[in-house]
């Protein structure tokens, strides 16, 4: 019958429930889009209030890759390493321009989007993102993640 | 010292290794030859009267496809000196043949030129003879040409990793 479905599908949603509430996250921080994520994290535009205001600078802790900045192909494979090093579940924010599509950056030297070496969740495009767009990607993350949907 | 003092010191002291000068824009310029630049710049960081001891930049130019130049040499080597005690500033330039792109080291004179002129091999292929330490600063080993070169094609990429877009 239908009645264990029940409580799986209970169990996932209470999962999805405390995973989406409890992001730890690695702000991968290389340039400008650094200081907009620092403002989105602090006390104005609080990302404590979303379960999110303990970043982990270790990928071994981390659930969640915030990669802020521009990616040049000498950081790359670092970046790379990074992420394979990290346990599921994960995902992956593209924060800002340059790591959404390489920004105004389409030279020798820039990642031209980290969607061509990593698989990426949420894109939060701007140069730099504002707040605002920031916690509206992490809420678009918070709804990917409660339905347990991961990209690898 | 006036910046007009400084290039008359440096053509009393080197006559004829001084090729060009000029303070156009208040930016006292001076073009010598290849040859006594090393002697130019100990003569500018130890002469008491000009004492630049700080390097604030070194870097080059490539002249490949600038209109008017075509005869003279395609890269120009430019040092920015400035000098604490007496707050003046020259920019000393040199050109360098494309078919031998050796310049003598500065390092021994100033110890950050060691990075600048790693900078300046990795962008513009530029050696520097007796540099201790040459290899790229900026980009990763494998990459192969250098990008400020005018030859570089701008929408040439080399990934370490990912495709080749």
């Amino acid at each position: 019958m239908g009645v264990a479905d029940f409580f799986t599908t209970k169990l996932d949603e209470a999962l999805g429930w405390a995973r989406k509430y409890s992001i730890f996250q690695y702000p991968f921080v290389t340039a400008c889009c650094g200081m907009e994520y620092m403002a989105a994290a602090c006390s104005h535009y609080d990302v404590d209030r979303f379960g999110a205001g303990l970043p982990r600078f270790s990928p071994r802790q981390a659930d969640v890759l915030f990669v802020v900045g521009t990616i040049s192909h000498k950081m790359a494979p670092v970046l790379r390493r990074i992420y394979d090093q990290m346990t599921e579940p994960k995902w992956v924010v593209a924060f800002g321009v340059c790591t959404c599509t390489g920004g105004f950056y389409d030279n020798y030297a820039t990642v031209q989007g980290i969607d061509t070496i990593l698989p990426v969740d949420v894109y939060i495009p701007g140069c730099p993102p504002r707040p605002e767009s920031v916690l509206d990607g992490l809420m678009k993350l918070q709804e990917k993640i409660a339905v347990g949907r991961q990209r690898y | 010292m006036d910046g007009t003092d400084i290039i008359a010191r440096l053509q009393e002291r080197f006559g004829a290794g001084v090729r060009v000068a000029h303070a156009d824009h208040e930016d006292h310029t001076v073009l010598v030859d290849l040859a006594v630049l090393p002697d130019v710049l100990r003569f500018c960081r130890d002469d008491a009267a000009l004492r630049f001891d700080m390097l604030m930049d070194l870097t080059a130019v490539d002249y490949l496809t600038y209109p008017g130049r075509e005869a003279g040499p395609r890269f120009e080597v430019v040092y920015h000196l400035y000098s604490v005690p007496h707050n003046h500033r020259v920019r000393i330039k040199a050109g360098v043949d494309e078919d031998e792109p050796v310049v003598p080291t500065a390092v021994g004179l100033w110890p950050i030129a060691n990075w600048l002129e790693r900078e300046v091999w990795d962008m513009f292929g530029l050696r520097f003879a007796e540099h201790p330490d040459l290899r790229r600063l900026l980009l990763y080993e494998e990459f192969e040409g250098h990008p400020l070169r005018k030859d570089y094609p701008v929408s040439r990429r080399q990934p370490l990793i990912g495709p080749r877009n």
